[in-house]
């Protein structure tokens, strides 16, 4: 049977003032959002992943779950078996078993060598989402990622939260 | 996410946003976005299901020719399941988050170690916020 898509906002706000906890608020954009038009084809582009699914490679320092908003650069060549996830609201059980489903490394590594894309940059950007303050992810988080895509001078960015 | 999107998109950068969250989407409203109807968690694909992720990922990457309207979200063809029945269950259990904690919190044991023994500030793929 098919259903419309799930409801998050009301379910999710329902749900946390029933155990009394402060409401998590969705940014609520109402004006049109800034466009940059594509100037060549994706098989000439290179591209820029940033997930915020919580992803670490090991040998780098987890994401704590308190209001965390830095984040960390994944070399492209990255081996898959070295990637972990931290983060405090999402179930982790497939993510860990494969991280494509929220940071799709392989996916790209293989589209890049059939000549989807042109190239994937040299680093991929993580975060763990859910941050609650919108000024920190305004003010710091936002500009550092920005500044991280154009300094490996990607033409396409592929955003992927959870 | 959908902040990041927009302030790489006016710096010149065209972004696609990915999401299994529909409503959460539409209020973020970001540049270009496309929508996987999926359980939360699965954003790109469902595990060693390579040939689905890169089939999920073409459908996603197609919106950057077919999006030509600022705020469009483009519906990708797949279904977590033939039923729907998951979405009854979904966020009605409580609050399955962790608690809050303000120390890394290392998948593994061995991962926490590794950092331990190392010299954070040698590390140069440790890039962290001010």
């Amino acid at each position: 049977m098919q259903k419309p898509p799930v409801d998050y906002i009301k379910r999710i706000t329902a749900n946390y003032a029933a155990l009394g906890y402060k409401t998590y608020q969705w940014v609520h954009n109402e004006d049109t959002p800034p466009w940059t038009p594509l100037t060549k084809p994706l098989s000439e582009c290179r591209l820029g992943l940033i997930a915020s699914g919580g992803i670490y490679v090991t040998g780098q320092v987890a994401f704590h779950t308190k209001d965390d908003f830095s984040f960390r650069a994944i070399p492209k060549d990255v081996a898959t078996s070295d990637l972990r996830t931290a983060h405090f609201a999402y179930d982790q059980t497939d993510a860990r078993r494969d991280p494509n489903v929220v940071f799709p490394i392989d996916t790209l590594r293989r589209l890049e060598a059939e000549g989807v894309i042109g190239e994937l940059a040299e680093h991929a950007f993580t975060f763990m989402g859910g941050i609650y303050s919108t000024r920190k992810v305004r003010e710091s988080l936002a500009p550092q990622l920005t500044e991280q895509l154009k300094a490996e001078r990607v033409d396409v960015a592929l955003l992927v939260p959870v | 996410m959908g902040l990041i999107a927009r302030h790489a998109e006016a710096a010149g950068i065209p972004t696609l946003c990915m999401g299994s969250a529909l409503d959460i989407l539409q209020a973020v409203y970001p540049p270009r976005a496309a929508f996987l109807d999926y359980l939360l968690g699965h954003t790109t694909g469902k595990p060693s299901e390579p040939e689905l992720q890169r089939a999920i990922l073409l459908e996603a990457l197609e919106a950057f020719s077919s999006l030509s309207q600022p705020g469009q979200i483009k519906h990708l063809p797949f279904r977590w399941a033939e039923d729907d029945g998951w979405k009854d269950g979904v966020m009605n259990d409580g609050d399955t988050r962790t608690p809050r904690r303000d120390t890394p919190q290392y998948q593994t044991e061995a991962d926490r170690i590794l950092v331990e023994q190392n010299d954070p500030e040698a590390c140069e793929v440790c890039e962290t916020a001010a």
